[in-house]
C-alpha cells in the first residue's frame, strides 16, 4: 500500500510538472484533472481538520484539563455557526453578523496587541544580543517608521533619502533572501518528487 | 526553457550529490539555532518535557508549501529521536491539509523507531483556520502542555509575534524560521538564535535526516553561485550597453 501511495504521488507530481512545461493538450487535460481531484481532497481535508479540532477539545473536556471551558465554548460556537451556515447559507445577514460582530473585532483586537508585542520585542532585542546587525536592524526599522509615518508637520526633512537609499538596500536584501528561499523550495520539491521525502506517510 | 534547464540541472545535481554524500557525509558549518535544537531534544527527553513543533499555515497548493514540507521532514526525524520519551511532541498547524500530513509524519517517525503504538492522532493538531485563530489556539498549548522547547518552522505571518511572545513569557527555548519576510523580521527580534533565509531548508540536514538533505544544501550553494554569476554578467552587459 505504501509503495502504491509513493508511486501515485510521484507520478501525479511528474505529470503536473510536465504539463506545466510542455503544452500538450492531453497532458494538460490530465494535469487539470489531477489538480481538480487535489482541490476536492483538500476540501475534505478541512472537514477532517475540524473533526480533529473538535476531538482534541472533547478530550480536554472529558479529562477536565485546564482551559476545558474554552474548549466547550469553541465546540458550542462551532456547532451553532456550522448549523446556521448550512441552513441559512453564508450570505445570510445573520451569518454576516457572526463574522462582522464577532470574528472581525476579535482579530482586530489581536492585531492591536500585535503592535505592542512588536515594540516590546524590539526593545528586548537589545537585552538579548547587541551586535552590528542588531543595531542596523533596529536603526533601519526606526528610520523607515520616521520616513513613512504621518506627522502633524508633514513629512520629515530628507524622508526621500531614507525611502530611496534605505529602500534600495532593503529591497536588495529581501531579494537575496527570497532567492535563497526559492532555491530551498525548489530542492524540497525535488526531494518530494523523487520520493526521498514522503510527507504523505510513504516511508 | 531557462526554468526547465535549471530544474533539470538541480535534479541531476541532487541525484549525483546524494549518491556521493552517502559515501562521504558532509561537514556542516555550525548554525547556533540547530545546535540549540539538538541540545533541546536531548534535554526534553531526559526531563520528561515536550517539544512543541508548529508548522505554520503554508498552503500546499502554493510555493509557501515548500517551507511546510521542510518542516515535515524535520518533524519526522525529531519524532524518531524523541520516541523514547514519555511525553510525545505536539505538532500544531493552521492548515487542515498540513495537519493531516503532520499526523502522517508523526506516525512515520514512530514506525521508523519501532514504536508505532505510541502514536496518538491528537498530538497533531489543527489550532485554527485563520492566522490569528491559529495563534490563539496555539498559545494555550505552549502554556499548558509542559513544553520546554518551541520550534516554529514553516510559513507564518505577523501572528508569529504573538507566538514568540508566549514562548518568551513561558521561558522556553525558541527555534524559529520562516519563508515569509515579515515573520523572519519578527523571529530575528524575538528568537535567541534566529534562522535567516534559506537556513530554514537546512533543518533536515542538521537533525540527521539523511544524505539527500545534505546534498540539497550543496546543490543550493552551487545554484546560488550560478545566480550570482548571472547577476554580475547581466549587470556588466547592461553597463556595456549590450542587448540582453
Amino acid at each position: 500500500m505504501r509503495v502504491f501511495t509513493a508511486v501515485f504521488a510521484i507520478a501525479s507530481g511528474v505529470i503536473v510538472l510536465l504539463g506545466y512545461f510542455f503544452p500538450i493538450a492531453q497532458l494538460d487535460q490530465l494535469r487539470l484533472q489531477l489538480i481538480d481531484w487535489a482541490i476536492i481532497i483538500a476540501g475534505m481535508a478541512v472537514l477532517i481538520g475540524i473533526y480533529n479540532l473538535v476531538a482534541v477539545q472533547m478530550e480536554k473536556i472529558r479529562a477536565r484539563q485546564k482551559g476545558s471551558l474554552y474548549g466547550a465554548l469553541l465546540i458550542l460556537s462551532l456547532v451553532i455557526t456550522f448549523g446556521l451556515g448550512l441552513v441559512l447559507g453564508p450570505n445570510d445577514p445573520l451569518m454576516r453578523l457572526a463574522v462582522d460582530a464577532v470574528i472581525v473585532p476579535v482579530e482586530a483586537s489581536l492585531m492591536s496587541i500585535l503592535a505592542v508585542t512588536l515594540i516590546y520585542a524590539s526593545i528586548r532585542l537589545f537585552r538579548r544580543r547587541i551586535d552590528v546587525t542588531t543595531v542596523l536592524f533596529l536603526l533601519t526599522a526606526v528610520l523607515f517608521l520616521l520616513a513613512i509615518m504621518p506627522t502633524p508637520f508633514g513629512p520629515i526633512p530628507g524622508d526621500w533619502i531614507i525611502t530611496q537609499f534605505g529602500g534600495m538596500l532593503s529591497r536588495g536584501g529581501s531579494r537575496g533572501l527570497l532567492l535563497g528561499i526559492a532555491l530551498g523550495t525548489l530542492l524540497t520539491g525535488l526531494r518530494v518528487l523523487f520520493g526521498i521525502d514522503r510527507p504523505y506517510g510513504g516511508n | 526553457m531557462i526554468g526547465l534547464s535549471l530544474l533539470l540541472l538541480a535534479a541531476l545535481l541532487l541525484l549525483g550529490l546524494t549518491l556521493w554524500r552517502r559515501r562521504t557525509p558532509a561537514t556542516l558549518r555550525v548554525i547556533e539555532a540547530y545546535e540549540r535544537l539538538n541540545r533541546s531534544v536531548g534535554i526534553a527527553v531526559e526531563n520528561g518535557t515536550r517539544l512543541h513543533i508548529s508548522l505554520g499555515r503554508g498552503n500546499l497548493f502554493t510555493a509557501r508549501g515548500g517551507s511546510a514540507f521542510a518542516g515535515l521532514a524535520m518533524l519526522r526525524r525529531l519524532t524518531e529521536r524523541t520516541s523514547v520519551s514519555d511525553r510525545p511532541p505536539i505538532v500544531t498547524s493552521g492548515d487542515a491539509r498540513l495537519t493531516i500530513l503532520s499526523q502522517d509524519a508523526l506516525q512515520s517517525g514512530y514506525r521508523a523507531a519501532g514504536a508505532e503504538e505510541q502514536y496518538r492522532f491528537s498530538t497533531g493538531r489543527l489550532t485554527g483556520l485563520s492566522p490569528f485563530a491559529y495563534a490563539a489556539g496555539t498559545m494555550p498549548i505552549m502554556r499548558d502542555e509542559d513544553v520546554s522547547t518551541n520550534i516554529f518552522i514553516g510559513d507564518f505571518g505577523n501572528e508569529a509575534a504573538l507566538l514568540t511572545e508566549e514562548a518568551d513569557r513561558e521561558n522556553t527555548n525558541l527555534i524559529a524560521a520562516s519563508d515569509n519576510l515579515s515573520a523572519q523580521a519578527i523571529f530575528y527580534a524575538s528568537a535567541q538564535d534566529p534562522l535567516i533565509g534559506e537556513e530554514l531548508f537546512a533543518a533536515g540536514a542538521y537533525v540527521g535526516a539523511g544524505a539527500a538533505h545534505e546534498a540539497s544544501l550543496n546543490v543550493q550553494d552551487i545554484l546560488r553561485w550560478l545566480i550570482i554569476l548571472a547577476i554580475i554578467i547581466g549587470a556588466g552587459l547592461t553597463v556595456l550597453g549590450a542587448p540582453i
